[in-house]
């Protein structure tokens, strides 16, 4: 048994960091610039490593199939106050699920980087960053306690941290790693307070003992506040979340997720789509066993997604850029997961988290795709046309967009759907909104998915116009960028489009394929707690067959094929209609593109606040009251008084020093002569 | 098993030997000599502190390798030395320290060599007897002697206002301690002629004698740790201080205050203790949050990287004091204090020997002298981004371990004080990475920055030792905490009992 064998659950997370560490630390001694051979070693080595976890956890995955778990440690890091404190895996059917998920989207964007990166300076300083995060991001979901999982949870945000900012000299990246960083730390406030409560009160870390000791506190109250009485469960919940917050980019911690596009495309998907960014989803999931306890802890986590959910879904509709529409997707599908949590869906957020991971990556790197071709070009205004110049690339995206919309048979539908059943059925104080924000949210889905796909490949043929930029954004770390006049984009090397491929095919067959047995065949039995919600849903599943058909007759898939249809006539029928809507709706436009003034606000507020605060403090606290009245004050008046003394001191510094202490044993003595007289 | 140990001896008198032996190298042709005996002094010191690692019983939590001669009779003064598991990791990481600081001073240093040198061995020396003295007064007079190679090191080799910097930390730090010696003749009165710091522990106090004594340690210790608001001659302090001396400062001098509360005022005044912990908590709060605003406004690198100490050496007090409703202290925040200091030794001395890495290539501590340094020198950028997440507190390295302990242990107290430490995490990544993307990212800011070279092998040896101490400890600290388990367990017991009855 694979699952029993420690050592192979350790190559899981060890095999990528060694690529990690031999692709940092060696490629660069056999020569990093193009056409050295420590390029090739550093794909190589990381490939090899990533490849290795993907097979390792498809064997464990076997293993789980079979009705295997594993709960162990594998060292003990420290032992304070007779509480353990474990480096240990948990490995089950809701980890294996995410092992499989990370280790394949990685292996196809370690490919896919080949491709992508063939013209960087930073090669292999990517590689090994790619394959660290797929470290961090292996021990984030393996992990049987709090602390390793905030270990993993620090640990992607440092990589994703790296990566935002790889090309170190654009001020906008390093402006962006800065704050994804100080965002997601503000998430893990939250969160690390969420695991002192836990340790407070189970008095574990681990997670298992930590679930069986909870419902000991069900009813157990603190008050924050005197006289304001709290649920303890509601408090840990909600602190727990807000991490979650931080990290799946939740309103109002999401501002960091659209800047992270500074960062290369293929993290993006990686990172910033299919998988660290859904790691507060697995989280919540994880702490089930919790959440199911307090109903207010999920109410806050189904309005929280249902804001993120629409709102975010908003933005992308006035976004030029071709990344950043795909960003503000991402958002808007992040809070369709937190939505199934909040409904107590569970398993449904997860299952959505999967097909998403799949639709997003292709997603994010079909638009790579489409940036490479078009010379670093991200303006969707200079594309147009692109279907035909780039065939595997447009029908791997339409792919992309048609599962991202919600579409049958694609696998987005599956789990958005039930998402929607999901919290018409919930009991969440909340629901009400949060379905009709849902509803909503998929109309404005389909037409930003669209609008992405007839904008970018439909129509006429915009590039290779000129060289001027309306917005400056772009993927590049040089300034010659865009199709030259006259130039034709080409169909991008095998090594993108292969991964397309490899992930189109999950995106279309996933859902219809493991709905069943990931939701109502009892797969994350044991893992993720069965809600109330989850177990109407199974009784109301009519059959993969069925629940197609059916959906013709629902909300959801009339939303969707309504704003694929806006979509259509917008961009195809009437290419002039958005300017006019542009100039007729100028204001809510307006604050659609300054993202409801969120960063302006936080720049000014928090950013520039702090800053000030800080100054200040130091100025009057430090400087004025501290140094200035009482220390130098009292030198002053030292240094008047002891005018007439003057004549005495030599001006030399180490004869003060060398006279105070023989003046310090002097009276030393003097004391002593007297306490002996006692 | 080791009375007749002379191990600790060792450790103290074979850097003073050492240092005293390098001040007999004069000018200019014995300056590699000079270097050379004291690589050897230091390397020899670090290697007999060892032993003491290797050799201490987890076991057990009375103090060990103990040595005593009585010294002057007259007054009952002994020659006393001994280590348990809250002093012992201190030698090692003075010791240590004191060889990181003999490299990095090997080409920068070129005047006064052989004295530059010896104050640091001297120093050391001097270090490790204050965490080895078992008799109050060796300990005072080591405490008292090592102001004065520090004095010298910032007053001769430091910046264009170090004699106001040495003036002020020379004053601040010896006027509290001025009090402690008399706490120590009180102590010595009621206990009937006794300078023993174990008999002090035991001797029977009123709660208003033990307050007085916990102010009197309080006015020295503070200062030395130090504690918003006698905090403001570190700033002044560092930057005025040569890179070696900021090292030690920051490593070594701030533990000694911190190390002061655990050895004398928890256990002497246990009572005085419980009751002023909110106090200390309160002082330690504002420590670590306003002292986290403040270091966001610095626009000079050693300033920043000072408050940030003080910011971090704020979790180690707060972590002492925590105690609950019933007057236990918390296991996690003194283990977690421990382990801070350890951690911030590293981690400190990293930070500070980066700062003196591009100091001394474009003489200039200000934050906007620099961009874009990773452009010329990718290998410390390296060092600096880590040695920075490190400051940060990010898991993995060791500034994660005490903070992560000490918060725990602050829940189980009051979510309130969690909630307020926890603020760190904004403002160390704030304050930290925003001096770090101004300084190491960017493009190419001028042409001092165009013209740096990267840091040579020796600088490499250095930085990536600390590396791998910050990330062996984040890893796994638990060879770190085993050793003090005995002695936290055995002090929290005593201070629990207290003195009243």
């Amino acid at each position: 048994m694979m699952i029993e064998n420690k050592l192979a659950l350790l190559s899981i997370p060890l095999l990528p960091l060694a690529g990690a560490i031999l692709a940092g630390f060696i490629a660069p001694i056999l020569g990093k610039s193009e056409g050295k051979p420590g390029r090739a070693f550093a794909h190589s080595v990381t490939i090899l490593g990533v490849l290795g976890a993907f097979i390792v956890s498809c064997l464990v995955f076997q293993d789980v199939l079979a009705g295997k778990t594993f709960n162990g440690s594998v060292y003990t890091w420290m032992v304070s106050g007779g509480i353990k404190l474990e480096v240990g895996f948990l490995v089950d059917s809701l980890t294996a699920m995410m092992m499989l998920v990370v280790t394949f989207v990685s292996l196809m964007v370690h490919i896919y980087t080949i491709g992508y990166m063939a013209e960087d300076e930073g090669y292999t300083r990517f590689f090994a960053y790619i394959s660290l995060f797929t470290f961090a991001m292996l021990m984030l979901v393996m992990s049987n306690n709090f602390m390793q999982l905030f270990f993993g949870w620090e640990a992607v945000g440092l990589v994703s941290y790296l990566l935002i900012g790889f090309w170190y000299t654009r001020p906008t990246a390093i402006y962006a790693n800065l704050k994804a960083f100080l965002v997601n730390r503000v998430g893990d406030f939250g969160f690390l307070l969420g695991i002192g409560l836990v340790f407070a009160y189970f008095g574990t870390l681990d997670y298992a003992t930590a679930f069986t000791r909870a419902p000991e506190f069900k009813d157990a109250i603190i008050e924050l506040i005197p006289g304001w009485q709290w649920s303890l469960i509601t408090v840990t919940c909600i602190c727990l979340f807000i991490g979650a917050m931080g990290k799946s980019a939740q309103f109002p911690l999401h501002v960091w997720l659209p800047d992270s596009m500074e960062g290369p495309t293929p993290i993006s998907a990686l990172i910033h789509a299919a998988t660290m960014v859904t790691a507060g989803i697995f989280m919540v999931a994880r702490m089930s066993p919790l959440f199911e306890m307090s109903e207010t802890a999920l109410s806050f986590v189904l309005i929280i997604g249902a804001i993120t959910a629409f709102f975010m879904a908003l933005i992308a509709i006035v976004q030029y850029d071709i990344k950043r529409v795909v960003a503000y997707s991402t958002l808007s599908q992040l809070g369709y997961m937190t939505m199934a949590l909040g409904a107590g869906a569970y398993s449904a957020g997860v299952f959505h988290l999967m097909t998403h991971a799949f639709f997003k990556a292709v997603l994010f790197l079909g638009a790579g795709s489409v940036i490479i071709a078009m010379h670093h070009e991200q303006d969707m205004r200079k594309m147009g046309g692109l279907r035909k110049y780039l065939p595997i690339t447009y029908f791997t995206m339409l792919i992309g967009a048609l599962a991202n919309a919600g579409f049958p048979p694609f696998a987005g539908f599956f789990s958005k759907d039930t998402i929607i059943d999901a919290i018409h059925l919930s009991h969440t104080p909340g629901h009400s909104i949060a379905y009709i924000a849902a509803l909503l949210g998929v109309f404005i889905g389909a037409l930003y998915s669209f609008r992405l796909v007839f904008f970018a490949f439909h129509g006429e043929e915009r590039f290779g116009r000129d060289h001027h930029h309306a917005d400056g954004t772009h993927d590049t770390h040089d300034h010659h960028h865009g199709l030259a006049a006259g130039e034709k984009p080409h169909e991008t090397p095998w090594v993108v489009t292969l991964p397309l491929i490899l992930l189109a095919i999950p995106s279309v067959a996933i859902g219809g394929w493991l709905i069943e047995p990931m939701l109502y065949g009892g797969y994350f039995d044991g893992a993720i707690q069965v809600s109330e919600t989850m177990r109407e849903l199974k009784e109301e599943f009519p059959g993969v067959g069925a629940m197609m058909l059916h959906a013709l007759q629902t909300l959801p898939f009339w939303f969707a094929v309504a704003g694929a249809a806006t979509a259509w006539y917008c961009y195809i029928i009437k290419p002039e209609l958005p300017g006019k809507i542009r100039t007729m709706f100028a204001l809510p436009v307006k604050i659609l593109q300054e993202k409801y003034y969120f960063d302006r606000f936080n720049d000014w507020f928090f950013a520039s606040g702090a800053r000030k605060l800080g100054a200040a403090l130091w100025k009057f606290g430090d400087v004025t009251i501290i140094d200035g009245f009482f220390v130098n004050g009292t030198a002053r008046v030292i240094g008047w008084s002891s005018g007439v003394l003057r004549k005495v001191q030599t001006g030399y510094l180490h004869t003060y020093a060398f006279t105070m202490i023989i003046g310090v044993f002097g009276l030393l003595t003097i004391l002593f002569f007297k306490l002996r007289s006692f | 098993m080791h009375s007749s140990s002379y191990i600790l001896s060792l450790t103290i008198w074979v850097p003073i030997l050492a240092g005293v032996l390098v001040l007999f190298m004069r000018g200019d042709a014995q300056k590699a000599t000079a270097r050379l005996i004291a690589l050897v002094g230091s390397i020899m010191g670090l290697l007999v502190a060892l032993l003491l690692w290797i050799g201490f019983d987890n076991a057990s939590a009375t103090m060990q390798f103990s040595e005593s001669i009585p010294w002057i009779t007259r007054f009952n003064i002994h020659y006393a030395l001994g280590v348990d598991g809250i002093s012992m990791l201190f030698v090692i990481l003075n010791s240590f320290t004191t060889v990181i600081v003999v490299i990095a001073g090997w080409q920068v240093i070129t005047e006064k060599v052989s004295q530059y040198l010896a104050a640091f061995l001297i120093m050391s020396g001097l270090v490790n007897g204050v965490f080895a003295a078992t008799d109050a007064i060796l300990f005072y007079l080591f405490f008292e002697a090592m102001l004065i190679p520090m004095f010298l090191i910032i007053g001769v080799w430091g910046g264009p206002n170090r004699v106001y910097a040495a003036v002020k930390f020379f004053l601040y730090t010896l006027l509290g301690s001025l009090l402690m010696l008399a706490a120590f003749i009180y102590l010595y009165n009621v206990t009937n002629g006794s300078f023993s710091i174990d008999d002090y522990r035991h001797v029977p106090l009123s709660l208003t004698v033990q307050t007085v004594l916990f102010f009197a340690f309080f006015a020295s210790f503070a200062v030395k740790v130090p504690m918003w608001p006698v905090h403001t001659w570190l700033p002044d302090a560092h930057v005025e201080a040569p890179t070696g001396g900021s090292v030690v400062l920051a490593a070594i001098t701030l533990k000694i205050g911190a190390y002061g509360f655990l050895r004398f005022n928890l256990p002497i005044a246990p009572d005085a203790s419980f009751a002023l912990s909110g106090f200390m908590i309160t002082l330690s709060l504002i420590a670590i949050i306003y002292i986290g605003f403040v270091a966001l406004a610095q626009s000079d690198m050693k300033k920043l990287v000072a408050y940030s100490s003080i910011s971090h050496m704020g979790f180690v007090t707060l972590g002492f004091f925590l105690f609950n409703s019933l007057g236990v202290a918390s296991v996690q925040g003194i283990e977690g204090g421990l382990v801070q200091m350890v951690s911030h030794g590293f981690i400190s001395a990293a930070m500070f020997l980066c700062i003196g890495v591009l100091y001394d290539r474009v003489h200039s501590r200000e934050i906007s002298s620099y961009g874009g340094v990773i452009n010329t020198m990718p290998k410390f950028a390296f060092f600096a981004v880590l040695f920075a997440m490190a400051n940060v507190g990010l898991p993995g390295t060791s500034g994660f371990v005490g903070e992560f302990i000490i918060i725990l242990g602050a829940m189980k107290v009051n979510f309130w004080i969690a909630f307020g430490a926890a603020i760190t995490l904004i403002l160390g990544a704030a304050y930290t990475l925003w001096m770090t993307k101004r300084v190491i990212f960017g493009d190419i800011a001028n042409d001092d920055v165009k013209a740096l070279t990267d840091i040579n092998g020796r600088e490499i040896l250095i930085l990536a030792i600390l590396a791998v101490m910050v990330l062996a400890m984040g890893l796994y600290p638990m060879p770190f905490t085993e050793v003090m388990h005995e002695s936290v367990n055995a002090l929290i017991k005593h201070v629990a009992v207290g003195k009243l009855n």
